[in-house]
């Protein structure tokens, strides 16, 4: 507990003195391309899912027709907005959780350069048709090898720092930042063993297929989201929601359970995307009987987090910020409930297949995800150019069109998804099927425009915090720039 | 050992890690492999010809598995609609595979010979035009793209690498003609690769235009050919069930 007490309890002192203490200038240039990658990755789904409501936005070109816009749409999101976020958020916790500078700056820098070049390859490549065909392991096999490189100096520079630590203990948030960075450079590598066609050659195979290639790409697809998307968004929680509330984690006992049961539990669950395929049924078995034990430390983590507030929820109605990291929460609960229902065989029979679980990626995904990083880089940012936010009002606007936006979102998505699902699976009295499949796209319109609806809200809001952030940047730069001045005409002065 | 030692020790708090997110997929991933059953033995299942192999690689570029499946399940709505559920062995070839996990359209595993040449085209080119209620985007450039041959003896190689039995040596084409017959196995010999396709693509005019071989005749042989292999009626009832 103590340990937990005395780095959430510490003084946000974001003096001239720690920009000097910490490299701050590598947390500033992946916070501010995390609001980049969040506005372009969001205005993709926008129009993707505008696409789905009104076909003839496909314009018969090539490049962004849906199937090649989807990946740009997914990469951006995840791994450009989420990654960037999490480089920025584990860079500046790590080293204030470990009152240690980071290690290395050149290769810290080569990290951020490696890992938005990749992502800028990926999406060029995507629209030109260049692809490995596996769900958010689109990257062909040159751009695996950058990102490859990229994760293993990360992983350097990380624990790197963690070595030179001035504290005994390593905080609780890193533990979840090195799982997450262990857990994805073994997926990674796994799910993209292949076989390249030439040296200048783009295209690769996979060096396996069918039954045991559908095993391997699903095990990292649930575990990009049990780690890349859960384990180290729990990191970022574990620092920022104890800061901005003032209070130390409710329970240090918990975090330690709930941190070994997730990490164990979650490399089991990714064949539950494959309930009633050609995978033996062993499999799929085991994977949903996972599925629900993992609803507990999923909630350990969300009651973690939520009972942090107990004794000041007076804040939420005061602080958006706090707003912002509470629903994350409320959301992270919500969908980790709904993630172990659909990994029933018997959910999964109807749900699978149909938008239900776009839009259960979605809770997780806008809910809690895109939340706990706008929660935390409303924290963040100010600290880093040790400035005030400009604008609190729009924190608030941000959050109430980003909550109304998910909500229209994801029950537009159940209204299709099981609407849908129960279509394809209906009778009529003579046992015949009772509608085509064309039937239920006709029927899927409506959701469809709700939903475009609903996210062109949540990129609204997007796109107010990255207004609200530019100002926030400039504002500071213009205060260093004043504070440089002053200083030089106070040493002519004196000289 | 109390927690503490963890904590205070990032070499055992990395190693431990690794040890704990390791477990699941060895358990679950590496019995697929040593597993005979995994992959149900089936007549008729052979690897692409070059064309289709092509066809392939073009549905994976226009990234179909975004909307459309190729697994069906085995319930009674989806074999009314789809045919027979689909078998581990009828994607032993498929580098990568694709299942999917979305249907925005139809399920296709099974989608070979269920239209003609002619509609396939049609519909590739303008969906709406055969199915106004469709939201599927055209793709007419795959009629006006002649299709790309100069690397096709490398990717026939390279799938060879990964496992599809494709053949360089006499031998391997002799092994071939024994499991697949002559005129497969002849389909298979990576040595006259741009022959078999050209000669396929010629045989079966897939986009009615036989001046040129095209993206679209890549991409509609692969499609015809999907989920024919295997004929059901060969065997009984419930046969592929304990496989299950």
């Amino acid at each position: 507990m103590s340990q937990a007490a005395t780095t959430a309890g510490a003084a946000p002192a974001a003096s001239v003195a720690s920009t000097e203490q910490y490299n701050y200038a590598i947390v500033k240039k992946f916070a501010v391309a995390a609001v980049l990658w969040g506005v372009f990755g969001m205005a993709a789904g926008v129009w993707i899912a505008s696409q789905l409501a009104w076909p003839f936005l496909n314009f018969d070109i090539a490049q962004i027709t849906f199937g090649r816009f989807r990946p740009v749409h997914t990469t951006a999101v995840i791994f450009g907005f989420g990654g960037n976020a999490l480089f920025a958020t584990s860079y500046y916790v790590v080293q204030r959780t470990c009152h240690a500078r980071l290690w290395n700056d050149s290769l810290a820098s080569f990290t951020f350069y490696g890992w938005n070049l990749a992502l800028i390859l990926g999406v060029i490549s995507y629209m030109a048709g260049i692809t490995q065909g596996r769900e958010y392991a689109e990257f062909n096999w040159q751009i695996d090898l950058i990102i490859l490189v990229t994760w293993v100096v990360y992983f350097l520079v990380f624990t790197m720092t963690l070595l030179r630590r001035n504290q005994p203990h390593i905080y609780v948030a890193n533990w979840f930042f090195m799982s997450f960075i262990l857990a994805t450079a073994l997926l990674h590598i796994f799910n993209n063993i292949e076989v390249p066609v030439g040296l200048f050659n783009p295209q690769s195979y996979p060096m396996f297929s069918g039954v045991q290639d559908a095993m391997r790409q699903w095990w990292y697809g649930h575990n990009a989201v049990g780690f890349f998307l859960t384990a180290a968004f729990l990191g970022m929680m574990y620092y920022f929601v104890p800061k901005q509330a003032g209070r130390p984690i409710y329970s240090y006992k918990l975090s330690i359970i709930h941190f070994w049961a997730l990490i164990f539990l979650y490399m089991w669950v990714g064949a539950h995307h494959l309930h009633w395929t050609a995978l033996p049924d062993w499999v799929s078995t085991l994977a949903a009987t996972f599925s629900i034990l993992l609803l507990l430390p999923s909630w350990g983590g969300m009651i973690n987090g939520i009972m942090t507030l107990s004794g000041a929820w007076d804040k939420l109605r005061t602080d958006p910020i706090m707003l912002f990291l509470i629903t994350a929460l409320a959301f992270y609960g919500m969908s980790t409930f709904e993630g172990p229902m659909m990994s029933l065989k018997s959910v999964n029979a109807l749900s699978h297949y149909t938008d239900w679980t776009v839009g259960h990626v979605h809770s997780g995904a806008l809910g809690w995800v895109a939340m706990i990083s706008f929660g935390s880089l409303y924290h963040l940012i100010p600290r880093l150019w040790n400035v005030n936010l400009f604008s609190l009002k729009l924190v608030y606007v941000h959050f109430f069109l980003a909550t109304v936006g998910i909500v229209l979102y994801i029950t537009a998505m159940w209204v299709a998804g099981i609407g849908q699902g129960l279509m394809l699976r209906a009778f009529d009295q003579y046992g015949n099927l009772a509608y085509t499949f064309t039937e239920s796209v006709v029927f899927l319109h409506q959701p469809y425009v709700v939903r475009a609806i609903g996210g062109g809200l949540f990129l609204l809001g997007m796109v107010i915090m990255a207004f609200n952030i530019f100002m926030t940047v400039r504002s500071g730069i213009k205060a260093e720039a004043r504070a440089r001045q002053e200083a030089i005409e106070a040493e002519a002065r004196t000289a | 050992m109390k927690h503490e030692s963890v904590e205070t020790n990032a070499g055992l708090l990395i190693v431990l890690t690794l040890a704990v997110i390791s477990v699941g997929g060895l358990v679950e991933i590496v019995p697929l492999f040593y597993i005979d059953d995994t992959v149900e033995e089936v007549d008729g299942v052979r690897p692409y010809t070059p064309l289709e192999q092509r066809g392939r690689d073009i549905y994976i570029r226009e990234g179909c598995y975004a909307c459309h499946s190729q697994m069906v399940r085995p319930f009674r709505d989806e074999m009314l609609r789809y045919g027979n559920y689909s078998l581990a062995a009828e994607s032993q070839y498929d580098y990568p595979f694709q299942w999917g996990s979305k249907r925005t359209g139809p399920d296709l595993a099974r989608v070979g010979g269920k239209y003609s040449n002619e509609w396939q085209v049609q519909h590739l080119i303008d969906p709406q035009s055969l199915v106004p209620e469709s939201i599927m985007p055209g793709y007419p450039w795959l009629a006006e793209t002649p299709l790309d041959m100069s690397d096709l003896e490398d990717r026939m190689i390279a799938l060879k690498r990964v496992g599809v039995p494709y053949s360089l040596t006499e031998e391997e084409y002799e092994r071939n003609v024994e499991k697949y017959g002559e005129e497969h196995a002849r389909m298979f010999d990576i040595n006259r690769a741009e022959e078999n396709l050209i000669e396929q693509a010629q045989a079966e005019n897939f986009d009615g235009n036989s001046a040129t071989i095209t993206e679209m005749d890549a991409i509609v042989a692969y499609m015809q050919v999907l989920g024919t292999m295997v004929d059901f009626s060969e065997y009984d009832d419930g046969h592929f069930a304990e496989f299950r």
